[in-house]
Parts: C-alpha cells; sequence; structure tokens
C-alpha cells in the first residue's frame, strides 16, 4: 500500500514554485497567454502546478514542446497506449494541444 | 467612484504615461492592487487563494478556514477499509502563507454584501473588492425525521466530511461481529461525489471480505441506479463481493427510527446493526444568501463562476448548481478555482475575461482496497448554451479495474494536494 509522508516534500516544492520566477506571474500577459495559462492549469490537477510532478505522473515543466506535442497527439490519435490521457486529448483541438505543449515547454525549472 | 474603480484609473493612467513597471510593484510596500477573500480552505478555495497570488502577486489574498488541516474527502474511504490512515490524507495550510496567502483560522458566519465584508465568528470582519464563495456542502437532516438531533446525528455518521467521522466510522465497522449487517444510504442525485458512495461499498465489502466474511453490505440508494461507472461497480459486486454486498435501487430513506436501528424507505423497513446515511445536501451555509437553483445550489456564470443574484461574488467548487454532466468533486473544484482566479484577475486589472474555458475531470475510484477505475470527462464553454459542457469524443471510464490505475489514484491525490495547498 502507497503510504504518504509527504508533508515535508510538498513543503519543499512549495518553496521552489514561490521562489521561481515562473512564467506565470507575468501581470502583463497578454489575453492569449492568459488564456493557454489557465487551459494548463487544467492539467495541473495531475500533474501539480506548472507540470511539476511530484511523482507518479509525468512532470510536464520545461519538457521539449515538440515531445509534448507528439505525445499528445499520439494519445489523441491512440497510437500511445494510455489509460486516461486519450480521453482527455480528444477533448482539445490541435491548436490548443501546441499551445499548451509550448506553454509547459516554457515553464523554466533548476537544471 | 468607489475605491476599486479609483485604483483601476490610477492603474491605467500609470499604465499609459509609461511610467510604471507594474510588475514590480509587488516587492514594494505599497497598497494592494485588490483585496479578495476566499472562504473556505478545501479544494476549491485552497486552489483559488493559491492561484490568486501565484498569477496575480500585488492582489492581498485572505483565505478564511474554520479547521486547522485540510483532510481530503478522495482517499478517505480507505480509512473505512482499514488500509490507510486519516493523517496520511491530511495537509496544513502553511503551504499557501509561502505564496504570500494570509490564513485566517476562523469561521465565516455572514457575508454583508452591501457593505462587502466577511464577518466572522471571532475576528474582525473582512473587506473585499472581490469574493470567491467555496463553502462546499451543508446537510439536509430536516428531510430525514428522527435524525433531526445532534444527539441522533451522532449515532448515525454520514462520515461524508473527511476527519473525526471518518475515523469514528472505521471504529465501529471494526466493533461490528462477524455476520452483522452495515447499511449504507444515498440521497438523490445531485450530491457530493457521485461515485463515493459506491466506492465506500466496495471498499468495505473488501474489508469484510478479508476480516468478517459472514458480514453483509446493504446499499440503499435512493436514485433508480449506481449513479456513477454503474458496469464496472455492478460487475465487482456481483464477482468478488457475491453474498456480501447487496444494492437496492429506488430506496429513499424517508425516515430513520433510532430505537429500533431500522431505516423506513418508502416500500419496506430496513434493520441494520451499523449505518451510514449520507444525507441530502445544499451549498454550504455561508452561501445561502446566493442560493437560486432548487433552494439547494448556487447559480453561477461559467466564464468566470460569477454568482448570478449578486456581482463581485464568485462562487466554485460542490455548492453551485453545474453545468451539465459536471459531477460535485475535488478535482472539478480545483478546475472551476482556476478560471475563477483568472476571471477575478482579469475584472480586477480591466481585462476582457476569456470566453473559451476549458477544463475537465478525473475520478479516481478503488473497487478494492488496491484496484480502482476512473471516469474523465473535458468541457468547453458553448457560447450558444452558455454553459460548460462536455466535449463529445472525449472523456470515458476505465475498461476495467486495475492496480496501475489504483496507483495513479494515489498520484492523482499527491499532486492536486500540492496543486492546491503546496
Amino acid at each position: 500500500m502507497p503510504q504518504f509522508p509527504f508533508a515535508r516534500r510538498l513543503a519543499a516544492a512549495g518553496a521552489l514554485l514561490a521562489a521561481s520566477t515562473s512564467p506565470v506571474a507575468l501581470a502583463q500577459a497578454t489575453p492569449a497567454e492568459r488564456e493557454v495559462r489557465t487551459w494548463a492549469a487544467s492539467c495541473a490537477a495531475c500533474h501539480n502546478t506548472e507540470g511539476r510532478s511530484l511523482g507518479g505522473m509525468p512532470a510536464l515543466a520545461g519538457r521539449s514542446a515538440d515531445d509534448l506535442y507528439r505525445a499528445l497527439i499520439e494519445f489523441r490519435t491512440g497510437k500511445r497506449p494510455a489509460t486516461v490521457m486519450h480521453q482527455h486529448a480528444r477533448g482539445y483541438t490541435e491548436d490548443e494541444l501546441r499551445r499548451i505543449a509550448d506553454w509547459f515547454a516554457s515553464v523554466k525549472i533548476a537544471r | 467612484m468607489t475605491a476599486l474603480d479609483r485604483r483601476h484609473f490610477l492603474l491605467a493612467a500609470g499604465a499609459g504615461a509609461g511610467s510604471l513597471a507594474l510588475s514590480g510593484c509587488a516587492s514594494f510596500s505599497q497598497r494592494p492592487l485588490a483585496r479578495v477573500v476566499v472562504i473556505g480552505g478545501g479544494y476549491g478555495g485552497a486552489t483559488a487563494a493559491k492561484y490568486l497570488k501565484l498569477w496575480e502577486p500585488r492582489l492581498e489574498v485572505t483565505l478564511v478556514e474554520r479547521n486547522e488541516a485540510f483532510v481530503s474527502c478522495p482517499i478517505s474511504n480507505l480509512v473505512l477499509a482499514g488500509t490507510e490512515r486519516i493523517e496520511n490524507l491530511t495537509v496544513r495550510y502553511d503551504g499557501l502563507g509561502r505564496h504570500g496567502v494570509r490564513v485566517v483560522r476562523d469561521e465565516a458566519v455572514a457575508i454583508d454584501y452591501e457593505r462587502r465584508v466577511v464577518r466572522l465568528a471571532r475576528g474582525d470582519a473582512l473587506p473585499w473588492d472581490r469574493l470567491v464563495v467555496a463553502p462546499g456542502i451543508d446537510f439536509l437532516y430536516s428531510q430525514i425525521p428522527g435524525l433531526e438531533s445532534p444527539q441522533a446525528q451522532e449515532q448515525v455518521l454520514h462520515a461524508w466530511r473527511a476527519g473525526p467521522q471518518t475515523v469514528e466510522l472505521r471504529r465501529r465497522l471494526e466493533a461490528m461481529p462477524d455476520g452483522g449487517t452495515f447499511a449504507i444510504s444515498i440521497p438523490r442525485a445531485p450530491y457530493r461525489c457521485p461515485p463515493g458512495p459506491y466506492e465506500r461499498a466496495s471498499v468495505v465489502a473488501d474489508y469484510f471480505r478479508k476480516a468478517k466474511p459472514r458480514s453483509k453490505l446493504l446499499i440503499l440508494d435512493a436514485n433508480p441506479d449506481v449513479t456513477s461507472k454503474p458496469a464496472l461497480f455492478k460487475a465487482v459486486w456481483a464477482e468478488r463481493y457475491k453474498g456480501i454486498v447487496e444494492y437496492r435501487p429506488n430506496s429513499e430513506l424517508v425516515e430513520f427510527d433510532l430505537r429500533n436501528r431500522t431505516a423506513r424507505l418508502q416500500v419496506e423497513d430496513v434493520k441494520a446493526d451499523l449505518f451510514n446515511v449520507i444525507p441530502p445536501q445544499r451549498a454550504g451555509r455561508i452561501a445561502e444568501g446566493l442560493i437560486t437553483v432548487n433552494r439547494q445550489w448556487v447559480g453561477v456564470e461559467f466564464l468566470g463562476f460569477e454568482s448570478q443574484k449578486i456581482p463581485g461574488v464568485h462562487v466554485i467548487g460542490d455548492a453551485i448548481a453545474a453545468a451539465p454532466a459536471m459531477p460535485k468533486s475535488g478535482f472539478m473544484a480545483n478546475n472551476h478555482a482556476k478560471v475563477a482566479a483568472a476571471a477575478v484577475i482579469a475584472r480586477i486589472t480591466g481585462q476582457p475575461v476569456s470566453e473559451s474555458p476549458i477544463i475537465a475531470n478525473t475520478c479516481y475510484s478503488f473497487l478494492t482496497t488496491t484496484e480502482a477505475v476512473h471516469v474523465a470527462s473535458v468541457h468547453k464553454y458553448d457560447p450558444k448554451q452558455k454553459t460548460l459542457v462536455p466535449v463529445p469524443g472525449a472523456g470515458g471510464l476505465s475498461p476495467g479495474r486495475t492496480e496501475l490505475e489504483g496507483q495513479y489514484a494515489y498520484a492523482w491525490a499527491r499532486n492536486i494536494w500540492a496543486d492546491a495547498l503546496g
């Protein structure tokens, strides 16, 4: 049975996020940027804020935009096996998936 | 001109003159752009408070929450099954402080919409320029004669808000003798977490199967059929829990006879050794003045979750009259919160509110203590219907229960707790 002694990890992740110069905090974001940021925020319900997964789900933050987009399209067509992602990817147009992939790729991560 | 309008004006003037680097304001101890108060620190409210600060650091964001810590309803049925501990589903509110959210531990007792303040049980009233109300649910015990008193409610638990009742119901399940009958009463939809009662029945049956195999589990459902994932639940009951689980549709509880431990349904009386009555529900009491639908739920518009009754007040989570095929789930509340936060920021900064929100849902349910299934959906705004509607061809169910999805259910929980509170 997986157990959850993870409060410390959660705190560390939060501190990192608060300290990062994240793309989401740009006050002058354009309407298009704010739109895709809100779409991408939906994904955070499984992949954590800005796609900084704590584990068990793939991290999306700072990944290659083309890799993310290809994965989403392959989920959509059924080429890539999935438990749930094919059902989500089919809810978005190719253009929406492209913009979401680009947004996650733009998230700064410590290397 | 209201105070807020004045700020708008100054902002616009500053931007027009090109003399203000707006993003730099946050680091100075200047007056905030606006004050936003969030009532309720569950899946919806905590997420809203965090994202308001994340996306617009110049806001002053105050979260009012009466409990010391967040306790997750998702996963809590495994506490009843004995494979998980409530401590592991509990997250403190400290993480929100690191994002600059002011967390006030108090109870919001009234909202003054005229003066735009939230009155608290103990502390000073909180003024707001925009308000986010995320009150969750309250229980309509008035609809169940016999269970109106607090004493009766202590004897017949709901365990439908995770916390002390969850722990106490587990204790009573352990105390029930092998060969006893446990009955779960489910109210008519809509209620919080559509698959939750059936998940509860399944994982408690898994506990009975291992620990007290002569016991029975009776599901008394007010609805005509299982309201979520019906084929998946019925399959596991017929196969793995054969002889333990009995499902009775159209079995609405109309009265409870505490002395004789008997549930009175419309058509019959049912006795059991232990009852779990999940009562009918409505929006949490603090949202009373915002209720517009069936005297139960708060009507909102779906571009920003703004109340249909009172402008400037956004309502999210289980308390709203949901859009078509939108379940009352923690995942949905988390997604409502982000659309609402974006709209609050747009309104305050004088920008257009996006007319194309897209949100999603994935609800995992455990069918055994290790194997889970999901139901998923994607919801897009339809300008003709003026609501969020499920995208045809998207979403769906698991083909069957797997341990892999059990692991994903846990991973989902860890990540959404971090997304909302970390």
